[in-house]
Order: structure tokens, then C-alpha cells, then sequence
């Protein structure tokens, strides 16, 4: 399953250069990068593993942000990578761009479970699958 | 009307409103005052200072002819008070500009402050035509209602959806579909790359839809669209119905079943709305407001309620979604205007300027925004307009856009979202979208087949028509 969270899902994954920009786009903003990875794309999975103690609040250069991706990507060569970019303004408090720059090969399926509740309803829970190992 | 202007102020008969009290040009209207601007065309003979006065008094405290009783009371403080009478250049209309105490109005009640305000006044028979422009709700007032349920950015955050427009569609045909068929329609479209889909306004509950049945067989689509993907997908279950009782029902088993969103139509009426907005506040789903009705109101430039009151209204009532039109679309929207919606819904103050038909600055004291929908005739040929008019916090909803691509929903969605995440990455690389747009889809276009077959269906559609309702202050280019 192509996994399309993110706000470039649909399109054919970024080349480092195309990544570059859209970095440099949010550092123009103001707005503070952060690197996170996971082994589980579940949809309601918010809080990936940062990469790093915080955001990066004080870096300015796309040059730094690329080095970080690269070293996360080496750390975690079979997980998602994702960059996100936050702005702390005043009535937005809030996450304003979010990209995957890394996916597993291949990425795990998503199972949808069913179970009969009452009056011909269903109770719904997708669990992660991964490619060759058990549901988890 | 014949008056008897040599009377005392409280002998019986009739005096004319001005001399009243609620014509008073020297009136500074005070920061707790509501404020609105009326657009009018007095009778013939009617002097407009004095239709003016007769506007804040029936929208007030007054009635026709002089009552003893008034003198039981404070009646200057609780008299509206016309304080400007402006002509519109070049027609037989004017603005009159009047102040209401925040005394005369209860707390968070929209049903209030409308029966107040455009309750009796706009079929007084000294005026040929009235219409309410705008209004300015003080912090005082705004701060006595709920708001948003949730707002822009704790839709986001649910939805965990960001940097982007939002993408919707509303399943066509909107009658006639059983709630199997239905329901498939809703999964291809959203496996195919929707975030939303919705139901229509008049999708409630017919012989051959009846609600449980389409709520069962859509969230059946939902989960399966987002085990597909791995996001976050919703579809706007419509629970308008004739009682509250009935609402609340369909609104429950909406979110039993892990809805994020319902929604509602305007037709349910204000009071329904906000109870609604409370609920879906508890129980931690979105509100969508589909504005049925509104043009009988809204449209015509000289008689009725313009929709940016409207909009604040909703805003304050409490809706996370509302439409507020699409510029380029099949449906009426001056392009200033609709700008200037977009702003009183999203923006936390909005300057006055006429240039957008806003009469008065606008605080909102930080209650969460409403995000806009675009709605209504709209196809991925248009992403690049879209994007520039409209900016990421906007839910863009193509349903004929989707429903009617060549190569199935799926497809149509899929053209959709690449069309929109192709122009989000040109402008943030910092591409000149307006003017590169097609460009940037061709280019797109040729590795994605979805959305080269929806350019070839709908490359010469567009709805070039004038509106009826127009700012009268035209922005004069600069440099």
C-alpha cells in the first residue's frame, strides 16, 4: 500500500533538490522543521519518534535540514521519514506543511477489522500489517 | 406616512422617528454598541434621514405612533440610534449606519439579535427596499457565544491533514441513489483521494434513502477508504430533519459508528444550529453548515441580509465548516466579496474596507475560525485560481469535477488531489501559479493519466456571468 499522508502523497516521491525547496519555502515562513520517523503508519499515529531532542526552533540553513535527513534516513533505513513544519504564531499554533521523505520497501498493508455489533452495525479498527512478519 | 410635526415629543399621535430620538448625527457610537449598516430606497417623499431614524426605531424600541409607557423607562438607552446617512453615488440608495446598546440583546442567542435586527423593519412600508450589510458584533457579544466547535486548526490536527486545501465532493445524483449504491460511490471517490465526501443538501432521508441505511453502508466506505490509505477520511452525514429529537438521533448513531464529521443545512433554523454546535463540540465531531436557503435572502444588492452577516452569524452560532462560494464556480459570488467572507470567517480581525462590501473592523477575540468551503462548479483545470484566491485553509469540494471523470470516481478524485498537491509544491517552490498554472498541470498531466483525461473533459468550462451583488467601492489598481 502506498501510504498518502502527507501533503505530497500523490505525487512521484520528491528528488532531494525538490525537498530542498519546499524546506527552504517553510524556513521563509519562520516556521520550525521537524524530522520523525515510525515503523507504523496507522492513520490516527500522530506522534512519530522525533529525530532529535526538539524541533529544529534555530536552524535557518536547508543545508542542516538536509544533513538531519540524511542521517535519519541511514538510521532508519525501513521506516518512514517525515518532515514537518510547524508555525507558533498567534492563532495558529499548528502544524502548516507535512511530507514523507522516506518510505519502507516494501511499505506495510493496512487491515481493516470488523466486528458485528448490534442492529446490523460494525465496529471498525485497522491494524498495521507488515510485509512478510505478524500483524502488530 | 402623515405626521404631525409641531406636536409635543409624548403627545398622542404620531412624530416622526428623527425627532424621537433615533436619528442622532451626533451620536459616538461606543465600543460595546452593535453596529450595522443598512442599505435602503426610501419612498417617494420620504426624506432619508428620516427613514433612516424609522429603520433604528422599528428595529428597536418604537412603534408607530407615541406610547405613554416609554416614559416608564430609560428610553434613550434603549432606542437605537441612527447616526450617519450616507447616499450611494449614482442610485436612489443609501446606507444608514446605526448603533444598538448591547442591553438590547440576550446573551449568545442568534435568534435574538436577528429577531431584533431584521425582524420586523424589512417590510415597513415607508421603505421600497432595505438590506442589512453588515454588522459589527463587539468582543462584549462575541464573547458570549460558543464559536466553532473545534475551528480550523483542531480539524487539522484531527484530520492530521496540513499545507494544504482540503478536497470534498458531494455524491451525485443527489436523489435517487439507494444507500448500497450510495455508499459506493462514496468509497471511490475517497480511496481515489478525497478527504471528504457529503452529503447533499436535500439528502435526508427519502423512501428510498432512508437515513441508518445511508449512515451503515457510508462508514462501511469511510473505514475501507482509510484502510486503503492510511488517512484520515470523512464523509458529511447530513442529520437535517424535522425535530430536534430526530436530529440528535442521526447525529448519535453518526458518530457510534466513528464519523468525524456530520452536518447540517441553515433550513434548520438558528437555534437548531447552535444546539448542534454544542453537541458536536461534546462528542468531539466536526460541523459542516451546507447554507440552504440562503440566496432567497442574500443575493439581490438592495432587499434583504448580505451573506458576510450571515457568515458572522454562523461563526458566532458555531460551525467548523461553512460554503462561501468559489469565484470561479456555477454559483453567484463577486470575487471581492467572496474575499472578504473568506476573511471574517478565517482571520482573527478584519479591517474595515468597502472594496470587499466590510463596513466596519471585526475582532473576534480569538474564537476559532470556520473553514470555508468552495463549492459548486469547479474542476482541477481551475487548481491553480483556486489555490491563489483561496490559500490552504479551505475545504475545495468538486462533485461533477469528481462524478463525471471518463475513467470512473476513483479517477476523477485521483486528478484531483494530483492536480492540487502539483500546484501546492509550485508555489512553495515559488513558481508564479497564477500565472504558470495550466502549465504546471500540463506538465503533471503527463505522468498522470487521471489528470490529463480530466483536463481534456473540462478544459473550455467556465461560469462567466456578472453578480447581482457587488461591492459599490471599486479598489483602484496601485502602480
Amino acid at each position: 500500500m502506498r501510504l498518502t499522508q502527507g501533503t505530497f502523497s500523490y505525487l512521484p516521491d520528491f528528488s532531494d533538490e525538490e525537498i530542498k525547496e519546499q524546506i527552504q519555502y517553510c524556513l521563509n515562513n519562520g516556521w520550525a522543521i521537524s524530522i520523525e520517523h515510525t515503523r507504523d503508519p496507522h492513520p490516527r499515529n500522530v506522534y512519530w519518534a522525533l529525530w532529535g531532542a526538539q524541533p529544529m526552533f534555530d536552524v535557518h540553513d536547508p543545508e542542516v535540514v538536509m544533513r538531519e535527513i540524511q542521517a535519519c534516513r541511514a538510521a532508519f533505513p525501513n521506516e518512514y521519514v517525515r518532515v514537518s513544519a510547524y508555525d507558533s504564531r498567534l492563532g495558529r499554533q499548528v502544524t502548516t506543511l507535512q511530507f514523507i521523505v522516506q518510505r519502507p520497501n516494501p511499505e506495510p498493508e493496512l487491515d481493516l477489522e470488523r466486528l458485528g455489533w448490534h442492529d446490523r452495525s460494525q465496529r471498525y479498527a485497522i491494524r498495521v500489517h507488515r510485509a512478510g512478519g505478524d500483524p502488530t | 406616512m402623515q405626521t404631525n410635526s409641531h406636536k409635543s415629543r409624548w403627545s398622542a399621535g404620531v412624530t416622526p422617528y428623527a425627532e424621537m430620538g433615533y436619528y442622532r448625527p451626533d451620536y459616538e457610537p461606543k465600543e460595546t454598541d452593535i453596529l450595522c449598516a443598512f442599505r435602503f430606497v426610501p419612498q417617494e417623499g420620504v426624506d432619508p434621514e428620516e427613514a433612516g431614524a424609522a429603520i433604528a426605531g422599528e428595529s428597536s424600541t418604537a412603534t408607530w405612533t407615541v406610547v405613554w409607557t416609554d416614559r416608564l423607562t430609560a428610553y434613550d438607552h434603549y432606542q437605537a440610534k441612527c447616526y450617519r446617512v450616507v447616499p450611494v453615488p449614482g442610485t436612489n440608495q443609501y446606507i444608514a449606519y446605526i448603533a444598538y446598546d448591547l442591553d438590547l440583546f440576550e446573551e449568545g442567542s442568534i435568534a435574538n439579535l436577528a429577531s431584533s435586527i431584521i425582524g420586523n423593519v424589512f417590510g415597513f412600508k415607508a421603505l421600497r427596499s432595505l438590506r442589512l450589510e453588515d454588522m459589527r458584533i463587539p468582543t462584549h457579544y462575541v464573547k458570549t457565544f460558543q464559536g466553532p466547535p473545534h475551528g480550523i486548526v483542531m480539524e487539522r490536527d484531527y484530520l492530521n491533514k496540513y499545507g494544504r486545501p482540503l478536497l470534498g465532493a458531494t455524491v451525485k445524483p443527489k436523489l435517487g441513489l439507494t444507500a448500497k449504491n450510495y455508499g459506493r460511490v462514496v468509497y471511490e471517490a475517497l480511496r481515489g483521494g478525497l478527504d471528504f465526501t457529503k452529503d447533499d443538501e436535500n439528502t435526508n432521508s427519502q423512501p428510498f434513502l432512508r437515513w441508518r441505511d445511508r449512515w451503515l453502508f457510508v462508514m462501511e466506505a469511510v473505514h475501507k477508504a482509510m484502510a486503503e490509505t492510511g488517512e484520515i477520511k470523512g464523509h458529511y452525514l447530513n442529520v437535517t430533519a424535522a425535530t430536534m429529537e430526530d436530529i440528535y438521533e442521526r447525529a448519535e448513531f453518526a458518530k457510534e459508528l466513528g464519523s468525524v464529521i456530520i452536518m447540517v443545512d441553515l433550513t434548520v433554523g438558528y437555534s437548531a444550529i447552535q444546539s448542534l454546535a454544542r453537541w458536536a463540540r461534546k462528542n468531539g465531531v466536526l460541523l459542516h453548515l451546507h447554507r440552504a436557503s440562503h440566496s432567497t435572502f442574500t443575493r439581490q444588492k438592495t432587499h434583504g441580509v448580505s451573506f458576510r452577516v450571515l457568515a458572522k452569524w454562523m461563526r458566532l452560532a458555531g460551525v467548523d465548516h461553512l460554503h462561501a462560494g468559489t469565484i470561479v464556480g456555477k454559483l453567484e459570488g463577486d470575487p471581492n466579496n467572496v474575499r472578504g467572507y473568506y476573511d471574517i470567517l478565517r482571520e482573527d480581525f478584519i479591517p474595515a474596507d468597502l472594496s470587499r462590501g466590510i463596513y466596519f473592523d471585526q475582532a473576534w477575540a480569538h474564537m476559532p475560525g470556520t473553514m470555508p468551503v468552495a463549492s459548486g462548479g469547479i474542476h482541477a483545470g481551475q487548481m491553480h485560481l483556486l489555490l491563489s484566491y483561496f490559500g490552504d485553509d479551505v475545504v475545495l469540494q468538486f462533485g461533477g469535477g469528481t462524478f463525471g471523470h471518463p475513467d470512473g470516481i476513483a479517477a476523477g478524485a485521483t486528478a484531483n488531489r494530483v492536480a492540487l498537491e502539483a500546484m501546492v509544491q509550485a508555489r512553495n517552490a515559488g513558481r508564479d501559479i497564477l500565472n504558470e498554472g495550466p502549465e504546471i498541470l500540463a506538465r503533471a498531466a503527463r505522468w498522470s493519466p487521471s489528470l490529463r483525461s480530466a483536463l481534456e473533459t473540462w478544459k473550455n468550462v467556465t461560469f462567466d456571468f456578472e453578480s447581482t451583488d457587488t461591492p459599490d467601492v471599486v479598489a483602484t489598481p496601485v502602480a
